[in-house]
């Protein structure tokens, strides 16, 4: 299990035990924790699981591929930590994560 | 309404269905909440059993919605295996399959549609197939494969992911059409073409403008009869001409219904304390100024946040455009919009490099997009159909001006 720490945008803390293998955004939705959407079920074609990596886990979380790129362009809020949550698969490495929800995922 | 102690009773456990549950107690609803669903599993997603499913790139535990637990941990008293049967308005009563009946403040009639079946000789047969639930799924992936031949009736998008399925999994296919060109309800005739010409160059057979009269066999199907007489040799058969919402239950309680059950922006039926979300809604969309029943996720995701929004006293959600996807090979296709009302379609992009869109206007507003493998066009177009802002034509259709630049 990777211990995962949601932020939302409020500042609400939300902890939760993620299981290797989920993606980021699976282990939000499936805890039921608002501000990931994830209208699409995880197929990168929706950009609503829409998250900001936290400095320390940039480079953890791996690269970013084209499509994903492309789609978080297009996102609002969007910096240089930003990824689409569906597109990082949970792993022992990522114990402790820490990401931020934007104020919307529109 | 607004009731902390309202008792919300969620007919039907699908996408929409699950989705409400969920977000009830994510909003902060502290009353009773009971969903029940006819299928033996709690709410799972069904656009993968067509695509990374079928394939076996996805499991049981990713297509569920929330795990089994977390209906238990949340207060949700789900019943599977259990089906509305008789909606009794008066006592505010549902009666159930089970023999049984709940009672309720707020229901929430989410029981989705149902595969339309071919009414023709043979119909019954082993190997004759829908594909709707996770069963279905189960039963299809056990029985292609390498050596097997798929007969898929209707070149619609579930057909279609089926045949990209089926080729993955070794399978020989052939999809049986009966108009001149696939997709011809859903998509425009550049996307019937391109998306024909890409799945012959990996194996698939098509028949186009052709009926099916009947499905040959004994026990098993082995083989689908055209109307020419020619018979198509397979060993399975999946049919995928359409759905039918289930919209019984309230026609028989006096429910308006036009194409499915009306509602409003709130998916509040004509009945004040019942609501219908989901595939079975037949729902305004502002942005077209016209009510229409759609078939997809976003929109059950959409109608599940009006219907929370209403029962929890929250504001209504903003406006949204309709969209959907669609995964066939390495092929991503997103739609944005319907294409109503329109005059002129754009081509952007070249379709031999699949990655292209094709842009529907009227007038100089865009009703919808369908973009190959394009991201940024499919993006920024659902803005545009959205905030109906009017678009530089000859600017839309040069692939060097980039879409931010468009929609500047």
């Amino acid at each position: 299990m990777a211990k995962i720490t949601y932020i939302e945008f409020d500042g609400t803390e939300h902890v939760v035990d993620v299981k290797p293998g989920l993606s980021v955004m699976e282990g939000a939705v499936k805890n039921n924790i608002p501000g990931i959407d994830a209208d699409c079920g995880g197929a990168c074609a929706c950009a609503t699981c829409h998250v900001h990596v936290d400095d320390a886990w940039l480079t953890k979380t791996g690269d970013k591929s084209a499509m994903e790129e492309s789609m978080l362009d297009f996102a609002e809020g969007v910096d240089e930590n930003s990824r689409l949550s569906c597109q990082i698969k949970v792993t022992d490495e990522l114990d402790g994560l820490i990401v931020r929800m934007p104020e919307s995922q529109h | 309404m607004s009731d902390p102690q309202a008792h919300v009773v969620i007919l039907g456990a699908g996408h929409a269905g699950g989705t409400l549950a969920a977000l009830l107690r994510q909003y902060g609803h502290p009353g009773p909440i009971t969903l029940i669903g006819e299928e033996p599993l709690p709410p799972y997603q069904r656009p993968p059993l067509s695509k990374a499913w079928l394939k076996g790139e996805a499991d049981a535990d990713a297509l569920a919605l929330k795990p089994l637990e977390f209906y238990a941990e949340h207060q949700i008293d789900f019943r599977p295996g259990v089906r509305g049967e008789k909606l009794e308005r008066s006592a505010k009563r549902v009666h159930l399959s089970d023999g049984t009946g709940v009672s309720y403040d707020a229901l929430v009639i989410a029981t989705g549609a149902r595969a339309i079946a071919l009414p023709i000789p043979g119909a019954d047969l082993d190997g004759v197939m829908f594909l709707r639930t996770a069963a279905d799924a189960e039963t299809l992936k056990a029985t292609i494969g390498p050596g097997k031949t798929l007969a898929v009736v209707g070149g619609g998008y579930i057909g279609l992911e089926v045949a990209a399925s089926g080729r993955s999994l070794g399978a020989e296919v052939v999809v049986l059409e009966r108009e001149d060109r696939l997709l011809a309800r859903v998509a425009c005739e550049a996307l019937s073409t391109f998306f024909k010409g890409y799945h012959e160059a990996r194996g698939v057979a098509f028949e186009l403008g052709c009926e099916v009269v009947a499905f040959e066999g004994s026990r098993h199907v082995t083989g689908v009869k055209l109307a020419d007489a020619r018979i198509i040799s397979c060993d399975a058969v999946v049919v995928g001409v359409g759905a039918h919402p289930n919209d019984e239950l309230a026609k028989d309680a006096g429910l308006d219904c036009a194409r499915g059950v009306v509602v409003d922006l709130q998916a509040r039926t004509s009945d004040p304390a019942i609501f219908a979300i989901g595939d079975v809604a037949h729902r305004p969309m502002p942005i077209y100024d016209r009510m229409f029943r759609m078939e997809s996720v976003p929109n059950a995701l959409e109608q599940a946040k009006q219907a929370a929004c209403a029962i929890t006293g929250r504001p209504a959600p903003v406006g949204e455009t309709p969209w959907q996807w669609s995964d066939q090979y390495d092929l991503k296709l997103q739609i944005a919009g319907y294409a109503f009302d329109v005059d002129e379609i754009i081509l952007r992009g070249d379709p031999k490099s699949a990655k292209f869109a094709v842009f529907h206007l009227k007038g100089d507003q865009l009703q919808s997009v369908e973009a190959i493998n394009s991201p940024p066009e499919f993006m920024m177009g659902k803005q545009l159909i959205l905030n109906r802002k009017p678009v530089d034509k000859a600017r839309l259709a040069d692939p060097t001006v980039s879409m931010k630049e468009v929609a500047a």
